[in-house]
């Protein structure tokens, strides 16, 4: 399929293609009620829901009021679908603004001001600089006299540097004026979302040029997102509209992220619906027995002989709705009500502010916090998340001589500010290579200061860091460097450049020295691109040595270096030069092999070690969450080397002999699969060695390994707990998300820039940081954060919080449900199995709504450690991410619970009111008085630590209890009337009370206590040691690890330490998913033991639960 | 961009507050920081074996207090539903109670085991009687109770709602089914006074039953269920139909039937007079009269004393037991624990 785009022609092609109108909205103004409300049904706790609502309106079955569902039901429904409609209208309203935008476009041949949803394929868009491109477009003119205009594409991939466009060869040269009416014909592939690709062909119509066809590449391209930089102004024909970009065609609808406890929740509930099933079915059966057997002796019951033909249905449908309460309606609104306050605590949290910026920590999504406990991987972006993202100029070491090792920073050192006032001649010529070998293009601003344009941050740096050395670069005319060195101006002419390649590594300038007439060679790069050329006779040990140390501490090392060329050297090689630059085949090897021969004998002045800072706290972080038991993964578009380097610097990966990286590459799908190969085998063998292997792998082998070899690279993804990604496309971030989410791993992807944002959308947690690359990443992640550190306490502190706060809140819901609800069915025994509610309509709404979900309720507030503990012992995140406090065997435990609790109320009950006392509603009130006595202590028992709210919630919720059910007994209208003052002054009630809290509580208090003592858990165990002063309180107040401790030795805790836990945590790490994994051999058959296995462990679990 | 002042602004910043950050004080700061002050309670050996055995010292007594209550109780039950029926009639119990001809007189001859001192409480228990049935219970209307035919709707009374076109007052199954044996009580040769004026609650009496409310068509349908009532007595002095219609929660109960407001001596003789026409045959029920003391705690019941009584030592077993466990085994709490992320690897 192909895209025809006729240039400039107003009229065909408006119908065909869309406008440039930006749509992100789920719903529109129709849509939304049947939408929201299909969205919303399809989960099946809703249907659920709705159909007890729906047969509750048939009063011949229904125990209790139906309104006692309907409100609720109706309640949460118009909850969740306000917060879908206020989310939706702020997409509306960020589209709109984005839409509304104006930009200058050609209409009828003149150029107009128009908003930028008018835009449609074909038009001639013109852009200013600094201007967003609003659609895809094709260059056809720029105010370059080449042809070339800079874009930057950090909203696209992220990459900060300047890239350049050029127009097409067909367009060069068309007068300014001209471009108003030039017509011709793009024929383009239909819209597809690759960023790198463009394979299209434009023809112009006469009278611009004959009827050539001329290729069109992506160089000819700038898209949508992208800012036009360091050019006056550009036009160009838009090609892709809309949603219909290749921005947009990559965006994808992000999917509603459901969190692993959800899905758990859920699962429990599945399980509680078939249990439900098992008892309605079975007490209808009962019900119908004892129905046809009994009920029809009882003559005072006057069953007719003869039935309606739906009869036998009526008993099993009115225990359906008598038992429909096992699943809590409450469940949904106390979670969403947790959830939110749950994220509110994350944007609260002043701990979690940026200082630098105040930008508050944000979550966006309310609903995952939970998962946050659960993260198992985190995949980060590399600049702007690790590091700062800003490149500073900290040593040197110039002719042999060390700057900048005592404070850090070189140009602070005085040594080198003397060396630079005396003009020491090696200093001065390092500076002057530092300042004017590169493609920066500096610019006066209005108020004289000196702006640089730099297309890499490394020369940005230099020329910087040359400027504070009295160097300053501060004019450029056509080839005219012009160079200020302590008031005197220097004047040099570029004969050539000498362009960095990759492969290359270094970069080269040929110029003459206006004031002696001498033609130099600049030259920097990399230490292996430039050492080996040095002068024969010149020591470069030197040099080796200040390389590995700047290296070693994480800096980026750039070799200056430079050669005087005779005049007849230069000339000669000159000619060659050209030549190679003008041939057509295999030109950059050819220009390659012709600088080889000029860059040698070169004179080696020194090494420049750049920072690319890391954010404060990075390698704690990691450190840290490693501890936790989560991996790392670093996807960048940046190079190998960089990456390597900076993930050694904040701990990612050991140096040898510690630590091991093994590299995939290859150009070709065979040297990729034998290297993928390799690195497979060796990483089966090391799994068992105390060593910390990682992997890395450019985006070019990943494409391979991706989509040919998937099955070996997933079975590597689950082996290695680092690696690295270097050079990966967006769609590969997100590629690579999919496969570690594919093996069941909680993932986290943590980025910042325009090219994380499908990776951050596509993970089961997405965290933006809200840095240097703009918003982009913040507003589609879940989470947005200042800095990467947060991100230790986001996980430690938020997600293990909201993880054992819902656990504890989901499972209560279902313990205080199915102890009323095992209630009723016990009451149905002695009721003639008639489905007969033991408890009125008031009393059973008002148990689920305010008598059971108010204390529970602040259990949000409830910690059982400390932060400072959690941070400090980060092992504990186990117990999260293994899903201890939420599966089935704690499950088992809280079903056995209510069902315990509720033959203990129901037998007191029966049996302290029998005879003389046994009326309903006394009996009824009793029973209800139990189970709140008894859940308020369950509360208070499983509260780690009581805030005044806490014991507000609790008791007060008890003497709510007592008002509420003295006001209704005080309405002589209601059914209860005079019950709960008759029953306060009884002296029996009381002891009733008093029997059941004390036969209910006891036990769990004597189990809870044995298991506190006797078999600990971790979290026990440091529960104690926090609250009765243990030993590790007194080592704890050293908030975060001492400094020293973060060098490189730190690297052997985390290298020991997966040896360490599989025996410390063998029950545990047994239904963690990495253990389990981890240890079967192909990728696939974990699948079948992790559920094979899943069983016998949760049983083993409880012990310690 | 001046990079080095750019480094040194963020150290500086670092170093000031925020603009704009509250203050950092106070419960709401607190509040939403999660650092209220809290008490985090320990489960110490020494608070939980107090707490066992400070449980099984209350309850020890209280179950001997309660059993001491329950037992000055004087109770005497009697079973007449098959006594009262004539020998010959025994194999046919239906026979007898559906015949209207046969007589329903019986007299019970009970002996005081100890003395009772007033007021002696007469019920009548049923068993087997489930009161609690669904359809049962749901088929009453209060509305009409206290209003009368003012209220019309007594869709709720199913199946025994009207009786031609007016609604039946009181509607409903447990108003149709009231209990209608009745008892006469003489001791020696003079009759016991029976006191059957408010048996009923106060409360119901004034706000649950109307005042101008006469059964006037009450049990005049083809069905006869129960007692009868007597049309001329507004149903908030039907006391009977009251108590019948405090529908029980168990299929075991006893309901007020009078008081006899006079002590009796051990070893008395009461002679039970009785109409036996409430029909219990059908349906395996039993039928039992009644007399009891009352005390502090109410009739007689032996499950406080028991349940405290086994609650008290259950207490104090465990904490027995923890005692001993903590002694022969104690456990420093918290105890170097950062050894169990490591050492501990080579114990388990």
């Amino acid at each position: 399929m192909k895209r025809y785009v006729y240039i400039n022609d107003d009229e065909s092609a408006h119908d065909l293609y869309c406008d440039n109108r930006i749509s992100n909205r789920k719903y529109t103004v129709l849509n939304f009620i049947p939408k929201n409300l299909w969205e919303q049904f399809s989960r099946f706790m809703n249907q659920y829901f709705l159909l007890i609502a729906c047969l509750q309106l048939w009063s011949l079955i229904t125990p209790v009021n139906p309104a006692s569902t309907w409100g609720p039901l109706i309640f949460i429904f118009a909850v969740s679908a306000t917060k879908e409609a206020w989310d939706d209208y702020h997409r509306y309203l960020s589209d709109k603004k984005a839409n509304e935008k104006e930009v200058w476009v050609v209409r009828n041949g003149i150029k107009k001001l128009i908003q930028a949803q008018d835009i449609h394929v074909g038009n001639i868009v013109w852009l200013r600089e600094n201007d967003e491109v609003p659609c895809d477009l094709v260059l056809i003119g720029s105010s370059d006299p080449q042809g070339l205009c800079y874009i930057e594409t950090a909203a696209m991939d992220g990459e900060t540097d300047l890239k350049t466009r050029v127009i097409p060869s067909a367009c060069m040269g068309i007068d300014v004026e001209l471009l108003h009416k030039i017509k011709g014909v793009i024929e383009c592939p239909t819209p597809n979302k690759d960023i790198r690709r463009f394979d299209a062909n434009m023809r112009l119509f006469p009278p611009f040029i004959d009827n050539d066809i001329c290729p069109l590449t992506i160089k000819n391209t700038v898209l949508q997102s992208c800012y036009l930089r360091n050019t006056e102004w550009a036009c160009g024909v838009a090609v892709y509209t809309g949603n219909e970009t290749k921005l947009g065609m990559s965006r994808g609808i992000p999917e509603p992220k459901l969190t692993a406890m959800d899905a758990m929740i859920d699962k429990l509930t599945g399980a509680i619906f078939v249990f439900q099933i098992v008892v309605v079915m079975v007490l209808g059966i009962a019900g119908n027995v004892w129905k046809d057997t009994e009920a029809k002796k009882q003559w005072y019951v006057l069953y007719p002989d003869k039935g309606p033909w739906y009869e036998l249905l009526i008993i099993p449908l009115r225990f359906e709705l008598l038992c429909s309460i096992m699943i809590p309606i409450s469940i949904k609104v106390s979670l969403d009500l947790v959830k939110g306050l749950y994220a509110k605590f994350i944007d609260w949290d002043h701990r979690m502010v940026d200082l630098e910026t105040s930008t508050p920590s944000n979550a966006t999504n309310t609903a995952i916090s939970e998962d946050l406990g659960q993260v198992e991987y985190i995949l980060t972006d590399k600049t702007g998340t690790l590091t700062e993202n800003k490149m500073i100029f900290r040593r040197c070491c110039i002719s042999g001589i060390f700057y900048g090792n005592e404070n850090g920073d070189a140009l602070k050192d005085v040594e080198l500010l003397h060396a630079v006032s005396s003009g020491s001649p090696d200093v001065v010529q390092f500076l002057t290579i530092m300042a004017i070998c590169n493609t920066v293009i500096p610019t006066q601003s209005k108020t004289g200061d000196i702006l640089y344009k730099a297309q890499s941050q490394d020369e940005d740096a230099l020329v910087q860091a040359a400027a504070h050395l009295h160097m300053v670069f501060f004019n450029k005319s056509g080839n005219i460097l012009e160079v200020k060195f302590n008031s005197s101006i220097l004047q040099y002419e570029v004969l050539e450049t000498l362009e960095f390649t990759s492969d290359r590594k270094r970069m080269s300038l040929v110029l003459r020295d206006c004031q002696n007439g001498k033609i130099l060679l600049l030259s920097k790069g990399a230490d292996e691109a430039i050492l080996p050329y040095a002068r024969t006779g010149q020591q470069t040990r030197n040099f080796i040595e200040a390389v590995e140390q700047y290296a070693h501490l994480g800096l980026r090392t750039l070799c200056l270096a430079w050669r005087e060329l005779r005049e007849d050297e230069y000339r000669e090689w000159s000619l060659m030069f050209k030549e190679a630059n003008s041939t057509l085949v295999d030109r950059e090897w050819r220009v390659a092999e012709v600088c080889q021969r000029i860059e040698h004998n070169l004179e080696v002045l020194g090494v420049t070690a750049i920072e690319d800072r890391l954010q404060d706290g990075v390698p704690e972080t990691i450190e840290t969450l490693r501890k936790a038991g989560i991996n790392f993964w670093m996807l960048t578009g940046d190079k190998q080397n960089t990456a390597i380097q900076i993930a050694l610097s904040c701990n990612f990966i050991s140096p040898e002999p510690k630590g091991q990286l093994l590299s995939i590459d290859g150009k070709t799908e065979d040297e990729v699969r034998r290297s993928l190969e390799r690195v497979l085998l060796t990483m089966r063998i090391t799994t068992s060695e105390p060593k910390d292997v990682a992997f890395v792998i450019d985006g070019w082998a990943l494409d391979f390994a991706l989509n040919h070899y998937r099955k070996a690279f997933t079975e590597l993804a689950i082996l290695s707990r680092t690696a690295i990604c270097c050079r990966v496309t967006p769609s590969q971030k997100a590629q690579l998300v999919q496969i570690l989410k594919s093996c069941d791993y909680r993932t986290l992807a943590i980025g910042d820039g325009g090219n994380d944002v499908r990776m951050i959308q596509q993970a089961d947690i997405g965290v933006g940081i809200s840095g240097r690359e703009g918003l982009q990443a913040a507003r589609a992640a879940d989470y947005s954060i200042g800095k990467f550190r947060f991100l230790k306490r986001l996980i430690l502190v938020h997600g293990r919080y909201s993880y054992n706060r819902t656990a504890f809140l989901s499972q209560y819901s279902f313990y205080k449900s199915l102890l009323i609800c095992f209630i009723q069915i016990f009451f149905s025994f002695i009721s003639g199995v008639s489905g007969t509610s033991l408890f009125n309509s008031v009393s059973l709404m008002a148990y689920n709504v305010f008598y059971t979900s108010v204390p529970v309720l602040v259990s949000v507030l409830d910690k059982d450690l400390s932060e400072e503990t959690v941070i400090q012992h980060p092992q504990i995140l186990f117990y999260c991410q293994a899903g201890r406090l939420l599966n089935p065997s704690t499950f088992a435990g809280w079903f056995g619970r209510s069902l315990f609790h509720a033959v203990v109320v129901f037998l007191i009950s029966i049996h302290a009111y029998a005879y003389d006392k046994s009326e309903m509603e006394e009996v009824s009130m009793v029973a209800l008085s139990g189970c709140i006595w008894l859940q308020a202590f369950v509360v208070a028992m499983e509260t780690n630590s009581f805030t005044i709210l806490q014991h507000l919630a609790i008791w007060g919720n008890l003497a709510g209890f007592y008002a509420i059910n003295w006001i209704f007994s005080a309405l002589p209208a209601s059914g209860m009337y005079t019950i709960m003052f008759r029953l306060c002054r009884q002296p029996s009630y009381w002891i009733s009370i008093f029997l059941m809290t004390a036969a209910g509580m006891s036990p769990i208090l004597a189990i809870k206590y044995f298991r506190y003592t006797y078999r600990p858990s971790k979290i026990n165990t440091l529960q104690q040691a926090e609250r009765l002063g243990g030993p590790i309180v007194s080592l704890g107040t050293i908030e975060p690890q001492p400094r020293p401790l973060i060098e490189k030795d730190v690297s052997t805790l985390s290298i020991t330490q997966p040896k360490n836990r599989n025996p410390v945590y063998e029950p545990l790490l047994s239904d963690s998913p990495n253990a389990t994994r981890r240890s079967s051999g192909t990728p696939f058959d974990f699948f079948q033991s992790q559920s094979r296995s899943s069983l016998p462990n949760y049983s083993r679990n409880c012990k310690d639960n | 961009m001046d990079l080095d002042s750019g480094t040194s602004s963020t150290v500086g910043a670092r170093v000031q507050a925020i603009p704009g950050r509250p203050a950092q004080h106070g419960a709401l700061y607190q509040f939403k920081q999660q650092n209220l002050p809290a008490c985090k309670p320990v489960l110490t050996p020494a608070t939980v074996i107090a707490t066992f055995l400070l449980m099984g010292f209350i309850f020890i007594p209280l179950g001997l207090i309660t059993l001491r209550a329950s037992n000055s109780v004087v109770e005497i039950v009697d079973r007449y539903d098959i006594e009262c029926i004539p020998e010959e009639l025994r194999s046919n119990k239906l026979l007898y109670i559906t015949d209207d001809s046969i007589s329903k007189n019986c007299s019970r001859f009970l002996k005081v085991p100890k003395s009772m001192r007033a007021p002696i409480y007469i019920y009548y228990q049923l068993d087997n009687y489930y009161q609690n049935h669904r359809r049962y219970v749901k088929s009453r209307n209060d509305k009409q109770l206290l209003h009368g035919l003012g209220d019309n709707s007594t869709s709720s009374c199913i199946p025994l709602e009207s009786s031609g076109d007016l609604p039946i007052v009181p509607c409903g199954l447990i108003a149709w089914s009231v209990f209608n044996d009745t008892f006469k009580f003489s001791s020696g040769s003079s009759e016991l006074k029976v006191n059957r004026k408010n048996i009923a609650w106060k409360s119901d009496r004034n706000h649950k039953f109307g005042k101008d409310v006469y059964p006037f068509n009450f049990q005049n349908g083809p069905l006869i269920g129960g007692g009868k009532l007597d049309p001329n007595t507004p149903l908030s002095d039907q006391e009977d139909l009251i108590v019948w219609m405090r529908t029980a929660a168990l299929p075991s109960f006893r309901k007020l039937y009078g008081r006899i407001e006079e002590d009796l001596d051990a070893d008395d003789v009461i002679v039970v007079q009785l109409m036996n026409n409430y029909n219990a045959y059908s349906f395996g029920g039993k039928k039992k009269l009644v007399l009891s003391t009352s005390s502090w705690l109410g009739g007689k019941n032996d499950f406080f004393g028991v349940a405290s009584l086994f609650i008290g030592t259950f207490c104090m077993l465990i904490s027995i037991v923890f005692l001993l466990l903590h002694v022969k085994n104690p456990r420093p709490y918290g105890d170097a624990m950062y050894t169990s992320w490591n050492k501990k690897s080579s114990s388990s």
